[in-house]
């Protein structure tokens, strides 16, 4: 009777099982197979080849190259990215006026599609007739206007920046979250021992805001390290390889060399990478709790 | 009993849901099934199959897998898995087509082709069905024969605004002949605040395609294989030459700015509403042009020749080809509705509905004047996928990433061939 129960447990939880194992654990297993073989995607045989795709990754310049400027961006996005959503989120979670209007308008952003952003940010920032540069020379700031995205020295933050606009409604929501959980009476008894704002901010807001402040960080560096559609849209990794990511680096591998064991290698790699990451965050954060 | 009941409707569903992904395509009966990526082109496609199906009592359902670059991928998944359609077609390289050949997805059209005295060979131009042919001993290891059916042609080449060349005081009839004469308008066009050419540079493969087309005109085709080949380095004078020319382009001002990040959709959009002088684009743009200024005044020229000592060559063939599945249980009919698709009537029809030029040379004479001019080009096309050897990818990538470079003005072409010629030098010994 027992054994019948229990497989009928089994039995309810064998499709969800199955479903996972076709789309998530197979493929999974697939890549990592894939990536000891030279294949191109098309041809039914495979030619293994070891660790040879792993050991080009070591010295493939421009993928080291495209993990530092997702490194860039990503360090962008923590800090000037995560600081707006947390001040806005904060403004928002004071009484002030219009403050249910704001935070529809601040979540506006990450529910556009990337590719519709990046082609309305490309019009804004194109060189030739983009309104960016016509407000600059308008206000006078001649001097400034350029093509944002084919400068090498402006692409990379310029794509950062846009990121940051599309992405920190996410930080936004789980910040204003956060803040509406902190009890108002702590903030009264701060008050009541002569606390200042800044006091309260400091020994009230932030410590008991720190497991939001990790999460929120730990979802921009894998959200941000991962970002292709947006710059793919925008400059397709141009000019040169100055906006080059991972991401687009797996699909010039897979799409543009055919090179799929490769680009399942490049993948494996980029997957290593980011839970090390991850990881080392959250041994730092359990250090800093300690 | 309800909880049985549950649980019946539970693996009922689950079987369902596992078993629909797995069901075959285009084997049933007598119905042609057709997987394209040109959204431009569906509905001539659905009318002739209309047409088709009233003749032959054969229905061909055209499926349509939008944009190429999914469609591209759904291909090799379906090859992966023996599930292509009747008929298909294929993107991106040669070496690509050949490992579909090769992985026995395609069947060989030659014997078809062949028939009635090569009556259906004869049908098309020359060089579009090259671009499907493997001749003898070619480096793919493919065995010789005709693999594809030309749809359509195209060539690229440069195009110029009439209107504006008037604005600039300059013969709109009269498009520049020779490179010093590009350059001469580019100073002119910087000198009068005015983009200059725009092209779809930030994809690659145009830059690539305008590289080559200057390498050939510079150094002539035997040299331009030998590089392919490996026994020319890329670090040649002649290449340097090819680079530079970039660099005197976007010096001279002739470039418009944004050119190294640019789509060509957003070059298309420019051109078409006349903010800039000159494109470099595909016959195709004839029906985007159309479609974005049916007004626009312009015309089509080879690109301007950097040298006298051998012909300018530009990228030309089979703009788009369709090919039968080896393990279609319809292949007769598919065949039989690729020859009908392709005779005079019906490739006039499509020509003239998609502003496509076609593949059957006995089609060519209702054409509007401009696609006349890209028609013309066909004498001095040339492709990649004709030239029997191919380029490593990463090769051309580091050639088209290090042009985007020169014209940015980050790194001289001296410094971009040492690169390209390293990374060259890589992929050879990789392959020893």
């Amino acid at each position: 009777m027992k054994i019948k129960a229990s497989l009928e447990n089994y039995l309810f939880v064998l499709p969800a099982v199955t479903i996972f194992a076709i789309f998530y654990i197979i493929p999974f297993i697939s890549v990592f197979q894939l990536s000891f073989y030279d294949w191109d995607g098309i041809l039914p045989t495979k030619i293994f080849i070891g660790l040879s795709n792993f050991k080009e990754i070591v010295a493939d310049r421009i993928w080291w190259q495209s993990l530092w400027q997702s490194g860039y961006i990503t360090l962008i996005a923590l800090t000037f990215q995560n600081a707006i959503a947390f001040l806005l989120a904060w403004a928002c979670d004071r009484e002030i006026r219009m403050k249910h209007f704001y935070r529809v308008i601040f979540f506006i952003p990450p529910v556009l599609s990337e590719v519709v952003v990046g082609l309305v940010w490309q019009w804004i920032l194109n060189g030739n007739y983009g309104i960016l540069n016509h407000w600059l020379a308008y206000f006078g700031f001649t001097n400034l206007t350029h093509n944002w995205l084919s400068d090498p020295n402006t692409a990379l933050t310029t794509v950062a920046i846009v990121h940051c606009w599309k992405g920190f409604g996410w930080g936004f929501l789980l910040f204003l979250a956060g803040l509406q959980t902190i009890p108002r009476e702590l903030y009264e008894a701060a008050r009541v021992d002569g606390a200042n704002a800044w006091n309260s901010f400091k020994n009230v807001t932030i410590p008991l805001m720190i497991p939001v402040v990790v999460l929120v960080g730990i979802l921009t560096i894998l959200g941000t390290m991962q970002v292709f559609v947006l710059i793919y849209t925008m400059t397709g990794g141009g000019p040169g390889y100055h906006t080059e990511v991972p991401v687009l680096r797996i699909l010039a591998s897979m799409r543009g060399s055919s090179r799929f064991g490769y680009a399942c290698a490049q993948g494996i790699t980029f997957g290593v990478i980011l839970c090390m990451v991850s990881f080392a965050q959250y041994l730092i954060n359990k250090k800093a709790k300690a | 009993m309800r909880q049985s009941k549950l649980l019946s409707i539970l693996i009922i569903t689950a079987f369902l849901f596992l078993s629909a992904g797995c069901t075959a395509k285009g084997d049933s009966g007598k119905n042609i099934t057709i997987w394209h990526w040109m959204t431009d082109r569906e509905p001539a496609f659905k009318e002739l199959a209309k047409r088709y199906e009233a003749n032959s009592g054969i229905k061909v359902n055209f499926e349509l897998y939008a944009p190429s670059d999914a469609y591209s991928q759904k291909v090799r998944a379906a090859a992966q898995g023996s599930n292509l359609p009747d008929i298909f077609g294929i993107l991106g390289e040669k070496r690509d087509f050949a490992s579909f050949i090769k992985g026995g997805f395609i069947l060989d059209l030659t014997p078809y082709m062949l028939e009635d005295k090569a009556k259906w060979k004869n049908s098309f131009f020359a060089k579009a069905l090259a671009v499907d042919e493997f001749s003898a001993g070619n480096s793919y290891g493919v065995a010789p024969g005709i693999y594809g059916v030309p749809i359509d042609i195209m060539t690229i080449e440069m195009v110029y605004n009439k209107s504006l060349f008037k604005q600039l005081g300059l013969n709109p009839n009269q498009p520049p002949q020779t490179f010093e004469r590009l350059l001469e308008i580019g100073r002119k066009l910087k000198a009068a605040n005015l983009q200059g050419l725009v092209s779809g540079w930030g994809e690659i493969w145009m830059i690539d395609c305008l590289a080559s087309n200057y390498a050939f005109n510079i150094m002539g085709k035997d040299k331009v294989i030998a590089t392919i080949k490996g026994e020319v380095p890329y670090t040649d004078p002649g290449w340097v030459k090819v680079l530079s020319l970039f660099k005197d382009m976007q010096e001279s001002g002739l470039l418009a700015s944004g050119v190294v990040t640019m789509v060509n959709k957003t070059a298309e959009q420019l051109f078409a509403n006349e903010k800039a002088v000159f494109a470099f684009n595909g016959s195709w743009c004839v029906n985007v042009y159309k479609g974005m200024n049916p007004r626009l005044e312009y015309g089509a020229f080879l690109p301007p020749k950097a040298s006298n000592k051998y012909p300018m060559a530009i990228w030309g063939g089979a703009g788009s080809s369709f090919m039968v599945s080896s393990r279609s249980k319809n292949k007769e009919e598919a065949i039989k509705f690729l020859r009908w698709l392709t005779e005079a009537p019906q490739q006039a029809y499509l020509a003239e509905s998609t502003n496509n030029l076609p593949a059957n040379k006995n089609s060519l004479n209702w054409i509007p004047p401009v696609m006349a001019d890209f028609a013309k080009a066909m004498d001095n096309a040339t492709h990649p996928n004709v030239w029997g050897v191919s380029e490593f990818s990463p090769v051309i990538e580091a050639l088209d990433k290090g042009i985007q470079s020169i014209i940015i003005g980050e790194k001289t072409p001296e410094q971009v061939a040492r690169e390209v010629q390293r990374v060259k030098e890589r992929e050879l010994a990789k392959k020893r």
